[in-house]
């Protein structure tokens, strides 16, 4: 951690900054004794919850301009994160209409429609039922969207920040809806939230039985309120904006809905003019987080190639990294665990020579799925796609060690 | 079996002993029956068959005034948009270089037009407008693109049956359709 930190300078935002250094140089280094050391710290619970040391205080979500506040994305900072959870403060967002703040006690989850006994559960009701942890990622199907065309985001958060990865608990939404007995002809449900644009998305029966769960908890506590606080759906997998946040109403149909948000908007225009409906699977990525864009390297030498790859299809299976732009490939080391629908980080070692270098890595599924390169993409779906870009990513190495979002 | 699973079908024993006088088939008897009138006040979803359409009517004459005074801020006078989406207009685009996504050029069905300003709009207060002010707005940003007549009511019977220009214009998904031409070689 802190050679690292030492290596990227002043590159990483939150980084120790330079008037920071130079105090320390002249008091705390040997064979000076530094001033933590002669003194008491902080009493034992001085913040009852927890925060980051004040150094790292550059590591946090950025917004993306949008002309309204509530309606938009943040990103996570995985150039700033380790390991496979991402920290439930710098979670992405995808939220339409704000985040909304809801008092536990005041909230009702409804499920009704094509079922025996429609029901109506409090926040209590709900925790009571038996539930289930998993390690999952959630990505936005925006996520890498405005680099179709030109390579525009300019660090890694920029370009995957729609992605994080958590611990998340909740209950089988297969359980609640067996307790609302599914009648026969019930095929589709409806996932509607308590936020102001009552986002709604349908998802088909046959995937709610399979894995769907309704969670009120991530990462150990309940719900962030960005998140969903109370009560949200997780849809394993699938693309971010499926698992409904602030979840209020579930409704079993015959057929989908056909929402705004899954015909005008979470739909793929291909070429033809025709548009994809119901992509829901998130394909396997990986992404490098380090280095990546903006990050500069201090001269030849060691650096450990470090990443993260997905696929809503199941287990990673390999991850290669290229440092020749996608000539020669190497295999990655993955960091057990390894887990189903899950972040998986991948490591492998490389001695920098001080020459161009184009840094690629390629997610290989257990499906047998390879992540393709962007020309692949677009040559089958053209630039207006918008959604689902799992396109290959590199990042460019300059002589002077400067880190650059590139497309080769 | 297990000490755990022996707990589980021990309380789920307790459970349905305790409901068994009205809900004999919940495992767990967990949550209350939710009656037809509080299903009514959040029930409401319209699909493209209509069938959870409210009583009301509207039309474009009577929704111009309604949308230049709750949408017109945002999306322009004429749908063109300005800080929020464009609604009319790119009829003929999704094929190009440059394909303008409206109501009228992209949206399949007319209901959901309904739906989404019932639930979402005006975005700085949702859920506000009554279902004639919902239709005749609905009717108004559908004449602007001339999928309507100024004067023609749009109702529970008549909305589902409007036909949009872009109905046929979705496929679903043939994923994976792109193959990485090395097959992942090392």
């Amino acid at each position: 951690m802190a050679s690292r930190r030492m290596i990227l300078g002043g590159a990483l935002a939150g980084a120790i900054t330079p008037s920071m250094r130079a105090a320390a140089n002249e008091t705390s280094l040997p064979p000076q004794v530094p001033a933590w050391s002669r003194t008491q710290g902080e009493a034992v619970n001085w913040r009852p919850y927890g925060l980051p040391s004040e150094f790292e205080k550059g590591v946090v979500k950025v917004k993306r301009p949008s002309p309204m506040p509530q309606e938009g994305v943040s990103l996570t900072p995985l150039q700033n994160l380790q390991g496979i959870i991402t920290p439930s403060g710098v979670v992405f967002e995808r939220s339409h209409g704000g985040t909304a703040l809801i008092d536990p006690a005041q909230h009702r989850l409804m499920l009704h429609g094509l079922v025996k006994r429609p029901l109506i559960f409090t926040m209590d009701d709900i925790v009571r039922f038996p539930s289930q942890t998993h390690i999952y990622f959630l990505e936005c199907s925006g996520n890498t969207s405005r680099d179709w065309r030109s390579p525009v985001s300019k660090t890694v958060q920029e370009s995957h920040g729609l992605m994080s990865g958590c611990e998340w608990t909740g209950v089988p939404l297969a359980t609640l809806l067996d307790e609302a007995g599914v009648l026969p002809e019930g095929k589709w449900i409806l996932a509607e939230g308590a936020d102001a644009s009552g986002h709604t998305r349908s998802l088909p029966l046959e995937k709610c039985l399979e894995d769907t769960l309704v969670v009120y908890a991530q990462n150990g506590e309940m719900l962030r309120p960005e998140q969903g606080y109370p009560l949200r759906l997780f849809v394993p997998g699938w693309e971010g904006n499926v698992s409904v946040k602030w979840l209020r109403r579930i409704k079993v149909g015959d057929a989908p809905f056909m929402t705004r948000q899954e015909t005008s908007r979470y739909t793929d225009l291909m070429p033809d003019g025709k548009a994809r409906e119901f992509t829901f699977l998130m394909e396997a990525k990986s992404v490098i987080t380090y280095p990546s864009g903006t990050h500069q390297l201090k001269g030849p030498g060691f650096y450990e190639i470090s990443g993260l790859a997905w696929t809503g299809a199941g287990k990673i299976r390999r991850v290669d990294v290229s440092v020749d732009g996608g000539r020669t490939w190497r295999a990655a080391t993955l960091q057990e665990p390894v887990l189903h629908r899950a972040l998986t980080r991948f490591r492998v070692p490389w001695q920098w020579n001080g020459g161009p270098a184009v840094l690629q890595s390629r997610a290989i599924d257990e499906t047998g799925y390879v992540q393709p390169t962007l020309a692949q993409l677009v040559r089958v779906r053209g630039f207006n796609s918008r959604y689902h870009n799992n396109a290959i990513q590199s990042w460019a190495v300059a002589n002077d060690g400067k880190v650059s979002n590139v497309q080769v | 079996m297990s000490k755990s699973d022996s707990l589980i079908m021990t309380f789920v024993a307790g459970c349905a002993v305790a409901s068994a006088t009205n809900a004999q088939a919940q495992a767990y008897g967990f949550g209350k029956p939710a009656t037809p009138r509080e299903i009514a006040g959040w029930n409401i979803d319209v699909s493209p068959d209509g069938r959870s359409l409210p009583p009301g009517s509207g039309t474009a004459a009577r929704g111009k005034a309604l949308y230049e005074s709750q949408c017109a801020g945002c999306h322009g006078m004429k749908g063109e948009g300005s800080l929020a989406n464009q609604l009319a207009g790119g009829i003929g685009t999704l094929n190009t270089d440059k394909p303008v996504m409206t109501v009228g050029s992209y949206w399949p069905y007319a209901t959901t037009v309904f739906d989404y300003i019932n639930r979402a709009m005006p975005f700085t207060a949702p859920q506000s407008l009554k279902p004639d002010e919902v239709y005749s707005i609905t009717a108004y940003l559908l004449f602007l693109d001339r999928i309507v007549g100024e004067h023609d009511v749009l109702d529970a019977s008549t909305l589902p049956k409007v036909q949009m220009p872009n109905r046929n214009g979705f496929v679903s998904d043939p994923r994976p359709d792109v193959r990485n031409a090395d097959g992942g070689k090392l």
